[in-house]
Order: structure tokens, then sequence, then C-alpha cells
């Protein structure tokens, strides 16, 4: 950032000497910022193809993804079914389309409200400090002691098995991450002059909260947040497996995974093709998610 | 001149792993309306302690205001809650604070024109256009070229003067009773410095405001400021009208620091800077004696018996606080 001469008055107004640099609208120097990396292009090109395949998952298959047909078990790649058919004689294809629905749901609603519950618990615990810290982070350390699989298995046991339960254990277990992270970043960012800045001038402690302090924190964790829609749609596979994720006709990639193992030599596919949409859909989201926080973070503007 | 703000007796302890720090021991100062006030001495001193904790924005713990009032407009605005109302109601609208480090004080996430309108929606219940034409009204009055166009660029493709200049049309956005500038231009380099403070003194006298400013640089208030407070370890040791201070200082340590600053007009090589010698003390658990005794070159036996002395009167307006009569000697 090169200090430009200070020069008091506008009154040099010959030959655009004090002429402001040419104004950019924000929004599409953050589009430029983005998309000027192929990586993150390719993210985005891949949460985009993701969200159009759940909306649109009826018109791009032919077939019903619970609709049993064993007639035709575990059946390699033909021209009917692209990837095969699975141990019920469904369509492999079908079931990894369907599946995004359900990856999607899980993984925005677990993520998005563990952030929101995290993310308030840590900036308050940062602001105030004091007795309001020491009491968050020991609930934070309680919450981090559970086990989040034996956490899940009671919840599970106590009222079965189905997408709300995922959801709220696999929220439950991102609550404590997300606010020792935001914990830790409000913490540092309240060091910073403009919080004291904003006091000065009469901010009350939620204004100093929500436009000082959060908005300096959050680009960090944007990454979190995206990262933590991977995590989650990887938790849902494993919870699926213990039988306690997502109920049984329900197309889910992590079920599809664990559905798959015991032909894994036979035909592998079955395994395979929903783990690699798992692979996809985390890294498109990670992508995302580091591009954005580039992209919008003022603090790396014109580094990048 | 009626008066705006009177300080007595500001206590301000900090608990600290290694015991009690008093950086501000008993400090007394007024502020008459539309006067400038230097408050001057090295750093550590406590003169930004002084003004955080006039205006409650000391971080408890580990600061507190054990003891002292503020009166501003009468009101001992000490017994409001730190965050409360009414103390919010006063900061940024009728007390405001220029701050050190222009880079860092707004905030790099919000346009110029957000932080400025806060305080105008904050305090004034300004609508939103209302806000932004008195905020680009404001933004020509510091002299920032193309206000229409740069109030809605981010505090990075400001430079540091300019985010100064900012921080200034801030300060001044409330039409405010009083003015504090803790080394407002510290972080700026030297032709900036002297725009910036010609800025200041304007703004200043056409809104008729109080200023205080802040500085251990006595070339900033030399110009400027009507009356001097040279504060040292946590107290004030001389006050006085602005010739006085420096046509006759009477406490040692002022004449140490004007010593210590070089004069234009002076031959180069005729005379050699005198500093004051040693550091200053460490504030933990300090004696309580007159913390310059140790390095002062006038001092007496009674220094070292009684406690720090009192400010007494030795001019117009003049106060010190030693027991040794210089002038006598």
């Amino acid at each position: 950032m090169a200090d430009k001469p200070e020069s008091a008055a506008p009154a040099i107004d010959a030959a655009g000497i004090t002429a402001a640099p040419p104004h950019h609208s924000e929004w599409r120097r953050i589009a430029r910022v983005y998309f000027s990396r192929k990586l993150y292009l390719i993210g985005f090109i891949l949460v985009v193809l993701i969200f159009v395949v759940a909306i649109f998952a009826p018109l791009l298959t032919p077939y019903n993804p619970i609709k049993t047909d064993l007639t035709s078990i575990v059946r390699e790649p033909s021209a009917a079914h692209w990837l095969g058919t699975d141990q019920l004689g469904r369509d492999i294809l079908c079931r990894i389309i369907y599946g995004t629905r359900t990856s999607l749901l899980i993984g925005f609603s677990a993520v998005f409200s563990s952030a929101a519950i995290g993310m308030l618990m840590g900036l308050t615990a940062a602001h105030f400090g004091g007795w309001v810290f020491a009491l968050i982070m020991r609930i934070t350390d309680a919450l981090m002691a559970l086990p989040g699989i034996i956490l899940v298995l009671l919840i599970a046991g106590l009222v079965g098995g189905g997408i709300g339960v995922v959801i709220f254990a696999l929220g439950f277990g991102g609550i404590a991450g997300m606010c020792r992270m935001m914990c830790g970043l409000a913490l540092s960012v309240k060091q910073n002059d403009y919080v004291m800045a904003g006091r000065s001038i009469g901010m009350s402690n939620w204004r100093i909260m929500l436009t000082q302090i959060f908005p300096n924190a959050f680009p960090p964790l944007m990454v979190g947040i995206t990262m933590g829609i991977g995590g989650v749609v990887l938790g849902e596979a494993g919870l699926s497996f213990l039988g306690i994720g997502v109920e049984a006709p329900t197309p889910s990639w992590g079920g599809m995974v664990f559905d798959g193992q015991p032909y894994l030599l036979d035909n592998p596919l079955l395994s395979l093709a929903p783990g690699v949409a798992i692979m996809i859909l985390v890294f498109g989201f990670n992508m995302v998610g580091d591009g954005i926080r580039d992209a919008v973070d003022p603090r790396l503007r014109g580094v990048l | 001149m009626s008066l705006i703000l009177d300080v007595q007796n500001l206590k301000t302890y900090f608990h600290t792993d290694y015991g009690l720090v008093k950086a501000a021991d008993g400090v007394s100062f007024q502020v008459n309306q539309g006067e400038i006030i230097g408050l001057v001495g090295e750093s550590g001193c406590g003169k930004s302690v002084t003004i955080l904790s006039v205006m409650q924005l000391i971080p408890i713990p580990p600061g507190r205001i054990v003891a002292g009032t503020v009166l501003f407009q009468g009101q001992d605005i000490l017994k409001y809650e730190p965050n409360g109302a009414q103390m919010r109601a006063i900061r940024g609208a009728k007390m405001t604070m220029i701050f050190q480090e222009p880079m860092t004080s707004l905030n790099p996430v919000l346009t110029i024109a957000r932080q400025i309108t806060e305080i105008l929606e904050l305090h004034l219940d300004m609508d939103k256009l209302a806000a932004r034409e008195r905020a680009i009204e404001l933004l020509k009055m510091v002299g920032v070229p193309d206000a229409e166009r740069r109030i809605d660029d981010y505090p990075h493709q400001f430079s540091g003067g300019m985010r100064q200049r900012v921080m200034i049309a801030m300060a001044i956005a409330c039409n405010p009773e009083i003015i504090f500038a803790d080394e407002p231009t510290t972080a700026v380099d030297v032709t900036t410095q002297a725009q910036l403070l010609e800025l200041m003194l304007d703004l200043v006298r056409r809104i008729n405001t109080s200023l205080v400013i802040v500085t251990h640089n006595l070339g900033v208030v030399a110009r400027y400021a009507q009356r001097i407070y040279v504060m040292y370890a946590g107290r004030i040791v001389e006050s006085g009208p602005s010739e006085e201070i420096f046509g006759h200082p009477q406490h040692p340590y002022t004449i140490g620091l004007l010593h210590s600053v070089p004069k234009l007009g002076e031959k180069h090589g005729t005379k050699k800077l005198v500093p004051i010698l040693g550091l200053p003390p460490n504030l933990i658990n300090m004696p309580a004696t007159c913390a310059f005794m140790p390095r002062c070159e006038h001092r007496i036996a009674r220094c070292q018996q009684e406690p720090w002395p009192e400010l007494r009167q030795v001019g117009d307006q003049h106060y010190i606080s030693c027991y040794v009569d210089i002038r006598g000697k």
C-alpha cells in the first residue's frame, strides 16, 4: 500500500491529478478476485453442479432411487445402468443423484445451525471476558469431552434414527469447535484499535460485537464452515454405517459406500462411485470456502 | 469561559502479575470551553490512561478507577456505568477521541461511509440519506479530496494521513464539547503532522469545541495549546499557561524536557543537547517519594524524606509539584 503524497486541498484538478482511482463496485471486485483463480472457479462450478443435480434430480434419471428390482442385482455398468446396480437392483447413478439432496440437506442444516450457535457463543465469550468467558468455555469443554459417536448413539437410542437426528447430532458436535474458533479469532480481533474506537463513539456491546468484531473474525471461519459441510457429509456416512444414520431406503452417499462394502472385490463401483461423489462435494466446498475468504477479506486485498 | 471538564484526583490503578501499577495517581485538570490543552509526558507516564479513564474506556479488569471525580458539564460521569446508556450517549457525541494509530483505528471491513454514518445515526438519529450527506460534508471539511466518491472506499484505500482525517471527521461529526486527541500525529510523517494539526486547530475553532492534545512531543503543543499539563509517573508535575511553561519552567522535569529539545536558530554545534539522565521509573510498587527524584539534578534532602509534594502555585495559574525553588537558586 503505497502512501500517496498528502495534498490537503483538492485544488489541483488539472490533468486528473486528484481524480480518485477508478471506482469499482465491491461485488464486481470480489467476483473478479474469486474467478481469477482457476481452482476456485472449478470449485464454484462443482458446487453449482451439485446444486443443479439436487434440484433437478427427477429430470436427470429415469429410475426411482427407492424401488428395488431383485431381477438385476449387483450389475456391471451397462447402457441402461451407467454405473451398474446395487444389491437390491437399484440404479447406482440414480441413487447418487438423489443422494445429493440428502447430503446437502444434512450438510447445510447441521453446519449452519452449529455455526450460528457456536459463533454466537464464541463471540459472547470473547467480548465480555471474565466469568462469561469462563462459563462458556467450560460448557465448550464439556461438549468436547462427549465423544460424538457415543452422543449420537445415545440420542438415536432414545429417539431413533432419521435425518432429523443426524442433523441434530452432527450439528451439536460442531458447536464446540465453532465456538472455540470464533472465540480465538474474536479475542485477537478485539485487541484492535477500531474496537476501542467503536467504544469511544458510544457503540453498545451488541453493536461492537456485530459490526466491529464479527465481520473481522468471520472470513477465516468461512473456510471452517465450508469444510464443515464436507465433514458432516462424511460424518453422516459413518452414522449410516452404524445403522443410525439416514433410514434405509432414502439414498445417502455414506450409506451406499458401506452398503457396497461386501462387494468391494466383485464390483468396487458400488462403494467407489458414491465415495467419489463425496470427494467431489468436499473438494468443491473447500475450494469455494478458500476462494470466498481470499476474495472478501480486505486485508488480503491487493496481495492476491 | 465556562468550565467544561473538571477532573479531580483521578486515580486509575492496574493490577498486574507483578504488582500494583498506579498509572494515574491523583491527576487533576480542568478544561474550559473552546480551550486547547496539552497533556505532555514521556511514554508510559499515564497520559493515555488519564483520558481513557475520563471516557471510561479503561479495560476492567485489569484496570480500575479507584478514586476521583470527573465533572463533565457539572455531572460526575464516573458515576455512570462504563457501558451504560448514559455514558454511551456522551461518548461519540459530546466527548470524542482521536486515536494514535490511523492505520488500525478504522474498521477494515466497513466502508468509510458506514463508519461515519454510524455515529450520526447513533447519536443524531439521522436517516440514512441525511447521514450520508452529512458524512460527505464532513469529509470535505477535513480536506478529503473527491469526497463523494471516496466515501464508499474502504480504509485500506486511504493513506495514513487521509485515515487520520477520517478519524477527525468522525470526532467532530456530532459537534462535541470536547475532543481528546491521543498522540494524533505520532504515526504520520512530519509534513502531514503539521497539516493535521492546522486542520484540527481550524475545526476546533470553527465548532468552538475544547481540545485536549496528548503528546510526548513538546513541539506539537508549543504552537497550539493555551495551557499545558506536564505529567510524570502518573502525576501532574507542572501546569500552567503555555508561555509560562515554555518561558519560565519551574519543575526540574519540565526544564530537563525543554533542554533536551533542539532549537531552531541555534548555530549547529554551539550548544549540546542535555538529556535527562536515567530512565523513567518502573510504575510497579513505587515509593511514596517524588518519582523524579532519582534523576533530578536539583534534589535536596527533603525530597528523600518526605512524600511527593502537592501542587503549589508559583505564578499566575502556574503550579508545580516540587520542594525546590529553582528560580531562587
